[in-house]
């Protein structure tokens, strides 16, 4: 029964997608001035269709929670004897239920956007409305056409398959739904962008409308990718934090587009300047979205995260990606020329800081794009080749070394016209500190090109993100503003983080017997015994290792290697030790023909900082939120008040006339 | 219900050699380091550029997967017995192909991957100068597009 009062609110929510692309795009034919009559329902229709998608989603939640094994998606991905943490994470581990996540995230956006979005024209909002649903119903129709969640067996199974073991993490409970929100959260900044578009609209008012969208998900992806890094580092055993994995690299295109949009939609609201590009951002930021999800959800890509393997699905969203991509393009093509270029500024500007910067984040993007799809594209050609790590990061950093000299010094720049004479000492400062640092960390040993200057503009970062609050008064400063400076310090930061591991790391590979110790840096690690043990649906080997810092009392980490039996897999949980200089990462793996253990031993300094900066980023976007939303309910209250005053005194002024 | 137990099957079936791989002892310098800290680091690089084959996304100096050991113990024995990492690294190209190595090179198939970066500066030089470059003589006549 639940499962069927799911399918049914995905029908219904499905159907009322169409009214509200119908009724929202019939908002479109109204005269100026004028509401049409049937374009009143498409806010009502993305509120109802809002509470029945996340209503499906809610259904099949409770048939993971429950484990009915007469689901075929429940029999197929889960097992009764799971933790209930895992059993409930495992509805988005597959490719229905996060296909249907996804939807059901893309509804409640919808829905809060038509419940709570008072600001812009009846006509823009729409045809945003009209865009968000003819989005929604493309997925409405690819997840009941192609991937019913709620399918059932003819025969209820027995019991069921299980999870992926490396999915049976925390990290998993965390990583996709805050991915997905921030993917879908840009789906609102699309659709915003194609009704300004479309209504001609391209003004300041629309950007402060878009922009806490457009922060909302970037604040949410940077933490979506942060988690995910973290997962991979800790989960996959080896230490590595970042793989430029395809899987990886399609969280971080649309986090890429999402920040060149955030910044040229903040000019966009301040000064008038940057429309096209705005609107253009908007598409690409939302394509690359829709690019991640297919690259991830159709199985092109074998890797832990394509659990699908089905070709029909990934022609599907390719079809449904040609439509909308295709088609904003177009519509883009055909109305640029009609919005006007917005307010003019000099190349030595804070604008002009900005557009070098996106232009950046946009070649960095293209090149993520091309590293990521050209072994794809081979691949139909029957050639295989590799594109890693040996070519993203010189790649990248080609665009990218540029792009944070500019940002150390953007934000001290005037808007629209500024003499460089007058910044003379902060450009000195930011240079002394680059060479400065690269220079005395080559005297003290040989190391790599790129975490050395990783070094150097990170300081130069950390101290230039604090630079626009001299000779300011702190308790004045907008909230906006620390923002801002706590986002670019936060880069400062994971730039430190992964510079240091980069260069610095120490790394111990050993066979050890019981009793021995092995020597890590400051460490020693001493092997006191392995025992196995047994979790709920596992079995794992423990190793207990006491560590010494520079010979002082010892500390216990218990690395396991855990083998799952359903499905049949083995994985390594490692065991880290933090300070607050670094990591000691320990894992444990075989046993040799002659009883020793197999231990890996990592000491990363400041690698955590990398994780700190990430979440620093995204604290900087919630404050700029914050900020923004707190002038904004100012500012209503005051007109609020401005216009009850104005009608008191004109009841006031029109209360004696009768009276005469 | 037959279809779910087919996969099952093949799942069992697909597990099966990789538990009867890791019954055999690992190669010597799979897990094991080699001595000296400099031809260590050398390996090490050079292994973190090396695509483990039987896994997804992973160099073989992030697997545990019993071919990417015995590649590891390649490339340490061959650095201890004095081969250069590029050498190694052609050896595997010839065995394996272009695929096990993360680090294309140019060729008749992988040129894009060179050719379109350099485009990408260009344009990214084009736009700057068109958004940006144009604006200080612009300025003078103080007309908006």
């Amino acid at each position: 029964m639940i499962a069927e009062i799911g399918l049914a609110a995905l029908w219904l929510a499905a159907a009322l997608a169409v009214l509200q692309m119908v009724s929202g795009g019939l908002a479109l034919r109204a005269a100026p001035g004028e509401v049409n009559a049937l374009a009143i329902y498409a806010r009502p229709a993305a509120v109802v269709q809002a509470f029945l998608a996340v209503l499906a989603f809610t259904m099949l939640l409770w048939a993971f929670a429950t484990t009915d094994l007469s689901l075929k998606l429940v029999a197929t991905n889960s097992h009764s004897m799971k933790p209930l943490i895992y059993k409930l994470t495992g509805t988005w581990g597959n490719h229905e239920g996060s296909m249907l996540l996804w939807v059901g995230v893309l509804a409640l956006s919808g829905g809060l956007l038509a419940a709570f979005e008072k600001r812009l024209p009846e006509r823009t909002m729409g045809a945003t409305l009209g865009v968000q649903g003819f989005v929604a119903l493309g997925f409405y129709a690819f997840l009941l056409l192609s991937s019913n969640p709620f399918e059932r067996l003819p025969v209820p199974a027995g019991e069921g398959n299980g999870l992926n073991p490396l999915l049976q993490d925390i990290g998993l409970a965390i990583h996709p739904p805050t991915l997905y929100a921030g993917y879908v959260g840009l789906s609102v900044a699309f659709s915003l962008a194609m009704g300004a578009l479309l209504t001609r609209e391209v003004n300041p008012a629309f950007a402060r409308v878009m922009r806490p969208w457009v922060l909302g998900a970037w604040v949410l992806l940077t933490l979506g990718i942060t988690a995910g890094s973290y997962w991979a580092y800790y989960e996959l055993g080896w230490g590595g934090w970042w793989f430029w994995d395809p899987v990886e690299n399609a969280s971080l295109m649309p986090w890429l587009a999402a920040t060149a949009l955030m910044h040229s939609v903040s000019v966009l609201a301040a000064r008038d300047a940057l429309r096209t590009w705005t609107i253009m951002l908007g598409v690409l930021a939302f394509s690359m979205s829709m690019l991640g999800t297919f690259l991830v959800r159709s199985g092109v890509l074998t890797s832990v995260h394509a659990f699908a393997v089905d070709p029909e699905r990934g022609a599907f969203i390719l079809g449904l990606l040609g439509i909308y991509i295709g088609g904003a393009f177009t519509i883009f093509a055909l109305r640029a020329g009609a919005v006007a270029e917005g307010k003019r500024f000099a190349v030595v500007s804070r604008e002009g800081a900005l557009v070098f910067n996106n232009v950046m984040l946009s070649a960095i993007l293209a090149i993520v794009l091309l590293g990521t799809l050209y072994p794809l594209l081979t691949e139909a050609f029957d050639v295989r080749v590799s594109v890693g790590p040996p070519y993203f990061n010189p790649a990248a950093a080609i665009f990218a070394v540029p792009m944070l000299l500019v940002m150390a010094v953007g934000p001290l720049l005037r808007w629209r016209s500024d003499k460089p004479a007058r910044l003379q000492f902060e450009f000195a400062l930011i240079a002394a500190l680059v060479i400065g640092v690269i220079a005395a960390v080559s005297f003290f040993g040989q190391f790599p090109l790129l975490p050395l200057l990783g070094l150097g503009l990170a300081a130069a970062l950390a101290v230039a993100a604090f630079l626009p609050l001299k000779g300011r008064n702190l308790a004045r400063v907008p909230v906006a503003t620390w923002g801002m400076v706590i986002a670019h310090f936060g880069i400062a930061v994971a730039l430190f983080g992964m510079a240091c591991e980069g260069a610095f790391s120490k790394e111990r590979l050993a066979a050890v017997a019981p009793g021995g110790t092995e020597q890590v840096g400051d460490f020693t690690v001493t092997l006191d015994s392995v025992t196995p043990i047994a979790g709920p649906n596992w079995t794992a080997i423990e190793a207990q290792l006491a560590v010494r810092e520079d010979g002082g009392a010892p500390v216990i980490l218990t690395p396991q290697a855990r083998t799952f039996w359903s499905p049949p897999q083995s994985t390594s949980e490692s065991a880290l030790l933090t300070r607050w200089n670094g990591q000691l990462y320990v894992v444990i793996g075989n046993q040799a023909e002659d009883g020793r253990w197999q231990i890996r031993v990592w000491w990363k300094p400041f690698v955590t900082f990398i994780w700190y900066g990430g979440i620093l980023v995204a604290l900087g976007g919630v404050l700029a939120i914050a900020g923004r939303v707190r002038v904004d309910v100012r500012r209503r209250r005051a007109t609020a008040l401005g216009t009850q005053r104005r009608a008191d005194v004109e009841a006031l002024g029109a209360e004696p006339v009768p009276a005469e | 219900m037959i279809r779910w137990l087919l996969t099952a099957v093949l799942a069992m079936a697909a597990a099966m050699p990789v538990l009867a791989q890791d019954t055999m002892p690992p190669a010597p310098y799979a897990y094991n380091q080699l001595q000296d800290p400099r031809l260590e680091a050398e390996a090490s690089e050079l292994m973190h550029s090396l695509r483990c084959l039987k896994c997804q996304s992973q160099s073989i100096a992030d697997s545990d997967a019993p071919m990417a050991g015995d590649m590891r113990h390649q490339v340490r024995s061959r650095i201890l017995a004095g081969e250069s990492p590029e050498a190694i690294r052609r050896w595997l190209i010839a065995r394996y192909g272009d695929y096990v190595s993360y680090e294309p090179e140019v060729s008749s198939t992988t040129w894009p991957l060179f050719a379109i970066p350099v485009l990408v500066i260009l344009i990214v030089a084009g736009v700057l100068l068109r958004r940006l470059g144009r604006r200080r003589s612009d300025d003078d006549t103080g007309a908006a597009a």
